[in-house]
């Protein structure tokens, strides 16, 4: 499946970002805002008055329209996707309406640099991406259940994050608004304020917090100050009124505390509605901190065990992410969601028979090679029997 | 010498290897002694488990950062969130009268005179005038006697009342009446179901010692009390009946018997409370009362036989453990306006007297019904909402009942999870700030956090039991 292919363009000046439609459309307001799509040399209707064509055909048949022609496939795009095409022939799908994973990168800055990051930030600027994003806001299909904001930190963009919630707000009223940012910027407190006025009816902000040792955080988030930053953030966003919810990636160095920094949780930030336990993710940065993050999570149940106990004693909502069940000691197991995206997780030959394969998230991709040593197929529960 | 400052706590020295530290919002922290000796020399290791605990409970600081502080001052505002919507819990004694003779009672009158013991219909409006002149977002009005059911008509009119200007003002309003039930007829169950009312009855263990503390004519106090929970339950609801016993001398022999009456009966929480030393209680101190020592062996006793329930599969919750837990163990407070510093007397809970007095609290109305006025803040018909709520004898009252400026209090480790009970001083010393060495309060208090953390650290099954008690007290 790609996402992000190249094609030939013609009559594109600048970005161009409109919905996908395989059938003839009858408001005229609709069809400046669709891309028409022809699998053949065949259009379902004139395309006068339309955004553009996206073809597989060559652009010969097309001749004098705009568009993008010779891409490979169309078949994974459905009517009111949204898709965006580049002077420089790249073609890129923003949102696909039939999908639960829907996000916007808002930029690929941030202020921080943990050793484990997935998405490795660049130093670039591209506060012009804004447009971009608003633009696809108002594309979106509003029935959309969950949408995701993230980054790089999304934050960055300051008042322009801001614009994008308010847009959400008043584009996507229903839909759940999913935001990922280390919260430093909520240090200022009227950041937090004017996130908090905006009152979008289903957000939640999701902030990492790796130790209850600032120098810890620090040390893993690769940002004197980021500790302070965001646990006090975390508190103002509380008091605006802004729900929260914490984020732990398990390595070696966030599991020898991990008990306490759930203690931490659970009495400075009783308020957060959602306290995730993430396995670590073989992309990006990791591989470089290998020797100082792995840890075979089949070592550290005792201790993801005793913190989970705290939260849950402390009454919060805990889930673990990104780790198969048969690591998983047996009382975890009701507390694992299956995180990894459907089209991205696989499983082991190892796996084969193994009774929980359908509730387990298996494996990313790239996850496979350095995994637990202990992955195995589970049985169902057998009768207890005495003796050994 | 380590560069470290530290943070306001108390301490005490737990047992012969260890010394316990308590923060000023309530956490706490085990150290080996010779550890806290380094600790307040300044000289724990950077690079040490205890100092980083230490550092990340906000015990000590060792940066400019601003976290420590403002993370301790959220946490103490939130210990302290009692105070922020002043009186709440508003108490109606609509009659002095009652037909019960409880050994232990309070100032309750066996007694026809309807005119001189019962609330009248201008007294009882005067009061929720006052009640909902009170700022706090929620109230909760407690309906008591005397016997309540004895004039019901007032409940009728109270409750009614309330209901209705609650609806006006958008503010929640909690009706409970506390009752023994046993003049409880299908009239005002129905009333009752109508309006959401809640019960809360007193059962004091097996038939025998129930009827032995609760003499009634026809000596059919447990009969009648159990039939009518029953009654209760179906009309209203399970959850809408509470119970709450009082130990005499007597009931000290029976731990477990009480507790299982309480199971057998399908109660899911158990309130087990010393004799208080007002009215009736204090003159019959000889025949029913009991050292402070004695209610504990007793507690510890009945406490173990409810663990051991829960363990095996009944739940069942004591009150107060659950309230002492919640306070120590979550960042959380709890309205029990006896365990509060400043005290709950009067910015917690107030209470009307059926003849117009306000009082403080009800052990400050049972003092008056002794001969001791001391803690009356006004009366409904002569004086106004200013003069009770911001007059010299509620200022007395709080100003005194500042725990952490009471010495002995000032320097304890359990102060975050204590509190101060100046009108209980006052009954039992004569002094509304307490002797610590010779206060029962103290002497209880002191012993339950003690045995109730102990019980948390060293018994995994306990810790669990513990859990699930606070937990079920915030869906409460």
């Amino acid at each position: 499946m790609r996402l992000h292919e190249t094609a030939r363009v013609a009559g594109i000046e600048h970005t161009l970002i409109g919905r996908v439609t395989r059938t003839a459309l009858g408001d005229e307001t609709e069809r400046t805002n669709a891309w028409l799509l022809a699998e053949g040399s065949a259009l379902a209707c004139d395309p006068a008055g339309y955004l553009g064509i996206l073809a597989i055909g060559d652009a010969a048949a097309f001749s004098g329209l705009r568009g993008a022609f010779g891409l490979r496939q169309l078949s994974y795009l459905d009517d009111g996707d949204v898709v965006a095409v580049d002077p420089n022939g790249l073609v890129r799908t923003l949102y696909r309406r039939a999908s639960m994973h829907n996000f916007i990168l808002v930029t690929d800055q941030c202020n921080s640099l943990c050793l484990m990051c997935s998405q490795p930030p660049k130093a670039i600027d591209d506060f012009d991406r804004l447009a971009e994003h608003l633009r696809l806001l108002d594309l979106i299909d509003p029935a959309t259940k969950e949408l995701g904001i993230t980054g790089g930190e999304p934050t960055l963009f300051r008042e322009g994050f801001l614009e994008l919630i308010a847009r959400c707000r008043e584009r996507l009223p229903s839909t759940a608004l999913h935001v990922l940012t280390n919260g430093r910027m909520f240090f200022y407190r009227r950041f937090a304020e004017k996130l908090g006025r905006i009152a979008h009816p289903d957000l939640v902000l999701g902030i990492p917090l790796y130790s209850d040792v600032d120098t810890r955080h620090d040390h893993i988030v690769q940002a004197h100050g980021a500790f302070e930053e965001t646990v006090l953030g975390l508190q103002n966003l509380d008091r605006h009124g802004v729900r929260v919810e914490i984020r732990v990636v398990l390595h070696a160095l966030s599991i020898p505390r991990l008990p306490q920094l759930a203690t931490f949780i659970a009495r400075n930030f009783p308020f957060a509605c959602h306290v995730a336990l993430m396995g670590l993710e073989m992309f990006g940065l990791v591989h470089r901190h290998l020797d100082e993050l792995w840890i075979d999570p089949a070592d550290y149940q005792r201790q993801l065990l005793a913190a989970c106990e705290v939260l849950g004693d402390a009454g919060m909502n805990v889930s673990i992410y990104n780790h198969q069940l048969c690591v998983l000691d047996p009382e975890l197991r009701p507390l694992s969601r299956k995180s990894i995206s459907d089209w991205k997780n696989v499983y082991l030959p190892e796996c084969d028979g193994c009774a929980l394969m359908s509730e387990c998230g298996g494996f990313f991709q790239s996850g496979t090679k350095l995994r637990s040593a202990h992955v195995r197929p589970v049985g169902r529960p057998q009768t207890p029997s005495n003796g050994v | 010498m380590s560069p470290y400052g530290l943070l306001p706590f108390r301490f005490v020295r737990f047992d012969a290897a260890r010394t316990l530290v308590v923060n000023e919002a309530g956490e706490h922290q085990f150290l080996e002694n010779d550890d806290f000796t380094r600790f307040v020399q300044h000289e724990l290791p950077a690079d040490s488990d205890s100092y980083l605990d230490l550092k990340a409970k906000h015990f000590l600081f060792d940066s400019e950062s601003l976290a420590p502080f403002e993370l301790l001052a959220t946490k103490y505002r939130t210990k302290k969130a009692f105070l922020e919507g002043f009186t709440s819990l508003q108490i109606f004694v609509v009659s002095l009268r009652c037909e019960h003779s409880c050994v232990y009672c309070q100032v309750s009158r066996v007694s026809a005179d309807r005119v001189r013991y019962d609330m009248t219909e201008e007294t009882a409006r005067r009061a929720l005038d006052l009640a909902f002149r009170s700022p706090a977002p929620q109230l909760k009005i407690e309906l008591q006697g005397g016997e309540p059911l004895l004039n019901f008509e007032r409940v009728r009119q109270i409750v009614v009342e309330g209901r209705r200007r609650a609806a006006e003002e958008g503010r929640p309003v909690a009706f409970v009446v506390t009752t023994n039930l046993a003049l409880l007829d299908d009239d005002m169950l129905l009333f009752f179901r109508e309006h959401g009312v809640f019960l809360s009855t007193s059962l004091d263990g097996p038939e025998e010692l129930h009827d032995a503390n609760r003499p009634r004519p026809g000596n059919d106090s447990h009969a009648r009390t159990i039939a009518n929970i029953r009654r209760a339950r179906e009309a209203l609801g399970h959850d809408r009946v509470a119970a709450l016993m009082t130990a005499t001398r007597r009931s000290l022999q029976s731990p477990r018997e009480i507790v299982d009456e309480y199971v057998r009966h399908g109660f899911t929480s158990i309130f087990l409370r010393p004799l208080s030393p007002y009215g009736f209680a204090l003159r019959s101190a000889r025949s029913t009362g009991y050292p402070m020592r004695e209610f504990l062996d007793f507690y510890v006793r009945a406490l173990d036989h409810i663990l051991e329930l829960n363990a095996a599969g009944t739940f069942l919750v004591e009150t107060y453990a659950q309230l002492l837990l919640t306070r120590m163990l979550t960042p959380f407070t709890t309205g029990y306006v006896d365990l509060q510093s400043p005290a709950g007397a009067g910015i917690g809970a107030v209470v009307y007297n059926y003849d117009g007095d306000v009082y403080a609290s009800d052990e400050a109305r049972m003092l008056a019904e002794m001969g001791d006025t001391r803690f009356r803040l006004g009366n409904v018909h002569r004086d106004s909402h200013e003069s009770i709520f911001g007059g010299a004898t509620l200022r007395t009252i709080v100003a005194a009942s500042v725990a952490e400026s009471i010495p002995g209090c000032s320097d304890c480790a359990f102060l975050p999870w204590c509190g101060a009970d100046p009108v209980h001083h006052y009954a039992t010393r004569g002094d509304l700030v307490p002797h610590i060495p010779t206060s029962d309060f103290h002497e209880k208090n002191f012993f339950l956090f003690k045995h109730l953390l102990s019980l948390y650290e060293r018994s995994p099954g306990a810790r669990r039991i513990f859990a699930s008690w606070i937990r079920s007290g915030d869906a409460a």
